[in-house]
């Protein structure tokens, strides 16, 4: 409960912060709603000398939308994007898979950024990041530079972003936004992550299946895309053969944790039935 | 390592008080201001007994750094009731019996106060969805569903 201390800054600009990181270097974290990182910290998991807290600084929240490209600041709490109303329509995916994060307390405080940033495989957003071929805008020292979300999440709590670097916004095109879509996640209760999880995002142009994106939560080291189930269904009709196709090459590409969620086999068996069931009802909302 | 003073509303009134950077919220609340309302029942920011509102959402004050709310606005448990008596929500807890040890009572109230502006006509499902971050070891919840349906009620009749 009782976590180490530590020094507090509160920076108003981006500048002031990426200043204090490099004043800083490891010795610092940035503190974003704080619903992984004090959680961590009050168990000693983490034991930070500076906390940079993000807070007060505008230009990182908000969600924007303009020409083809949906823009969300880095520090948008989970609850802001479900507040905003218009992506309920330009990106059901994304509303519909931040309902089933956590509850409506941390909603307030968690952001988006930092979903992504923490590097968790419990975490949806990687997954539905992935999903919709998010890029991710980070600034730093040296500039500004976009890393798409395929090449972000590199190992459990390892991403491409280093120490002197901030999660700036996450865009992601109308286009994948407006793709038919499924979300599926089972879990033991609200609030818990996820057993197993999925996001598909596909379109079905004269019964034929093209830009099928596949990612699994939460069922190996990194949210990742099942590659080899998304070949199996582009360019083709989706049949139930084909589905099923899919979902074995998904099961195949699975290394999930034992732990209280369950076994190894429990949690692939699971992730080809959620992988099922999102890829039924993305067919569906045609 | 360096104090912080931090100024902030707190039930309405100005309050300054003087922290480690590492004091949680509900720690400042419940040891520094000296209001004991708001509780503590885990350490892993699931059970919501410690639920307040910040700026006009609720908040775990147990993931909540109290040098976070520098400049906001914090209403507790204890900033509910007001000259003309109870709140609706702390009424209608009485009245569908929606508490027994009253633990996890504040946090609850919190949230359903809260929850009543978000949503002032909620159907019991949408109820217990909006009270998913607070835990309850006695009622069951079925009262404390009835309770928010009936402040909800109360709150519509009233305005």
């Amino acid at each position: 409960m009782i976590a180490k201390h530590f020094n507090y800054f509160a920076p108003g600009s981006i500048p002031e912060a990426l200043d204090l990181l490099r004043k800083f270097g490891n010795d610092a974290k940035l503190l974003a709603g704080g619903h992984s990182l004090l959680p961590m910290m009050k168990m000693r998991f983490a034991e930070p000398v500076h906390l940079i807290d993000m807070q007060n600084i505008a230009e990182l929240k908000g969600i924007s939308v303009r020409d083809d490209v949906i823009s969300i600041g880095a520090m948008t709490s989970e609850n802001n994007i479900l507040r905003h109303e218009p992506l309920a329509e330009l990106c059901p995916l994304l509303m519909e898979a931040t309902k089933w994060i956590a509850d409506p307390q941390v909603r307030n405080k968690g952001t988006i950024g930092g979903d992504i940033a923490h590097g968790d495989p419990a975490n949806d957003q990687p997954a539905v990041m992935l999903a919709l071929d998010a890029t991710f805008h980070i600034v730093g020292e040296k500039g500004k530079r976009i890393v798409a979300a395929n090449d972000f999440f590199l190992g459990t709590y390892l991403t491409d972003l280093s120490a002197g670097e901030i999660l700036a916004r996450i865009e992601i095109s109308k286009q994948a936004g407006a793709r038919q879509w499924g979300f599926r996640k089972l879990k033991r209760k609200t609030g818990d992550f996820a057993t197993a999880a999925c996001a598909v995002s596909l379109n079905v142009n004269g019964d034929v299946c093209s830009d099928v994106r596949i990612a699994l939560t939460n069922l190996g080291p990194t949210a990742f895309r099942a590659r080899k189930a998304e070949w199996v269904l582009e360019g083709h009709k989706p049949t139930p053969e084909r589905l099923n196709a899919a979902v074995q090459l998904a099961m195949q590409s699975t290394e999930p944790a034992a732990d209280q969620r369950g076994n190894e086999e429990y949690k692939t068996a699971m992730a080809g039935e959620m992988l099922h069931r999102a890829l039924q009802d993305a067919i569906a909302r045609k | 390592m360096t104090k912080h003073t931090v100024s902030f509303r707190l039930n309405g009134k100005p309050t300054e008080i003087e922290i480690d950077p590492r004091t949680l919220l509900v720690h400042a609340l419940r040891e520094v201001v000296g209001i004991t309302g708001t509780h503590i029942g885990c350490e892993t920011s699931h059970c919501g007994v410690c639920t307040v509102d910040v700026d006009g959402e609720s908040m775990k004050s147990c993931t909540v750094l109290a040098v976070q709310v520098a400049g906001k606005d914090v209403v507790t448990v204890e900033g509910l009731a007001d000259e003309q008596g109870l709140h609706a929500v702390q009424a209608a807890f009485i009245e569908e019996h929606g508490l027994q040890c009253g633990f996890c009572t504040p946090g609850m109230l919190m949230r359903a106060y809260r929850f009543l502006q978000e949503n002032p006509d909620p159907t019991e499902e949408e109820v217990r969805w909006g009270l998913s971050g607070n835990l309850c070891r006695c009622t069951g919840y079925q009262n404390i569903v009835k309770a928010v349906i009936t402040a909800g009620k109360n709150l519509r009749e009233a305005n």
